[in-house]
């Protein structure tokens, strides 16, 4: 009988699918959990290299450090935006990607130029598009990025900072609020805003710095960024899999549904081509 | 009771060691230097080398090595912020080329990979309409 051979083919290409996207979701659960332990491993990191930032901050050095102080006058500024290598994580990157756009607006309305540097494929696909100045980029970091990886990448943003080409820097990253949410967020990265220090730390006093002040301070705080950096591309990673994986059950879900609904049509096709057929049968033994 | 400091031992990629210790030394980069406690406040970066970390409980001597870093010491902690990567200025500076190179090629490669795409929906498109043109002539057929 070809009843409804289309509607049986149709479920079965469905079936296929939701087989992928359940296989997906199952994968998406299991590196989840590694990759917020990676990111749990890397904060004792940033914590402890803020502390020290914030007792600096509070020193008074003879050196002030160009990353210390605010410049008045801003004519370009560079943004470090991070997103994903591969698609099919729900609205992650275009929601990073949309307030990384808007930030920049905001800077070109005030005719102020953009650098940009990206992280991840799928922002540098999209930004090579939008017209703005990419300066670097880093792709295929892998799901336990490492910091050498990032080094060059974050380099050329400090180096163009230095030199006075941007005045200020930003980072675009996803922040991890749950497997839930995960939420867009843009953080000043130079010149560093420190924290207020604790109380008792108030009084008069500096560290001795070993060999000089300078060489300590530049890598201490090229070490500051880079770990914010790198914070940012752990925690994005999080949200990755995370992402998936809600984006995936979903997915599965949906074709569940669109399963059932397919199997009641081809089962209505069914019995409806039976009746036909039982009435045709009756209506012909009747009129011999 | 003999006076302890605490430490702090993390590289960007994990915590290494925490607890607190009589004595730390750690190769600072004008020669190895022995921290105790209350010692004045110190930034100093460190060579590639290991840290010495006597603990407080009279334990074995622990020793862990460090790709360089920086060591600060306030009277009552000493936190050593440990490199992972081998950093040389070279080494740095060259990654940072790569990075250059990377966005340059990622721009070039814009023209032809918004051509393969376009193509790609193109053929997608008449691959549908031959599909459904098939379709209404098999049911014109039948």
């Amino acid at each position: 009988m070809a009843v409804g051979k289309e509607i049986r083919k149709k479920i079965k290409s469905i079936k296929n699918t939701q087989k992928i996207t359940r296989a997906m979701e199952m994968v998406a659960a299991s590196k989840m959990r590694k990759a917020q332990d990676r990111m749990f491993a890397s904060r004792p990191y940033s914590e402890k290299i803020r502390n020290v930032i914030s007792h600096l901050a509070h020193a008074h050095p003879e050196y002030k450090h160009p990353y210390l102080v605010a410049r008045e006058q801003v004519k370009r500024v560079g943004f470090i935006v991070i997103t994903t290598d591969r698609g099919l994580c729900g609205g992650l990157n275009a929601n990073a990607l949309k307030t990384a756009v808007a930030a920049m607006r905001e800077w070109q309305e005030k005719k102020v130029e953009v650098d940009l540097c990206t992280i991840g494929q799928k922002g540098t696909s999209f930004l090579s598009r939008f017209g703005v100045n990419i300066v670097s980029t880093a792709t295929h970091l892998g799901d336990a990025p490492l910091i050498a990886d990032l080094i060059g990448t974050i380099k050329v943003m400090l180096d163009a900072y230095t030199e006075g080409r941007i005045d200020r820097l930003f980072l675009v990253s996803s922040e991890f609020v749950n497997t839930m949410t995960q939420r867009p967020r843009v953080d000043q990265l130079l010149p560093i805003a420190a924290e207020e220090p604790a109380e008792e730390l108030k009084h008069h006093w500096d560290y001795i710095y070993e060999p000089e002040a300078k060489p300590v301070l530049d890598q201490l705080l090229t070490r500051y960024v880079e770990s914010l950096v790198y914070q940012g591309v752990v925690e994005n990673v999080a949200c990755e899999q995370a992402a998936r994986m809600v984006a995936m059950k979903a997915a599965s879900d949906n074709a569940g549904t669109l399963i059932d609904d397919l199997q009641l049509a081809y089962n209505k096709a069914r019995q409806a081509a039976i009746t036909q057929e039982i009435s045709e049968i009756v209506a012909g033994a009747a009129a011999v | 009771m003999a006076m302890t400091i605490h430490v702090d031992i993390v590289s960007a990629e994990e915590e290494i060691y925490s607890g607190t210790a009589e004595m730390v030394f750690a190769p600072a980069a004008d020669g190895e230097v022995g921290i105790l406690p209350r010692h004045a406040p110190l930034l100093t970066t460190l060579k590639p080398g290991e840290v010495r970390v006597k603990p407080a409980d009279g334990g074995e001597e622990q020793f862990i090595y460090v790709s360089g870093g920086i060591l600060e010491v306030q009277p009552h902690v000493v936190t050593i912020l440990s490199d992972t990567a081998i950093r040389a200025k070279d080494l740095d500076e060259a990654a940072a080329l790569e990075a250059k190179k990377r966005a340059e090629a990622a721009l070039q490669e814009k023209a032809g990979e918004m051509e393969l795409a376009e193509a790609a929906r193109e053929l997608a498109e008449a691959i549908a309409q031959l599909r459904t043109i098939q379709d209404m002539r098999k049911k014109k057929g039948l």
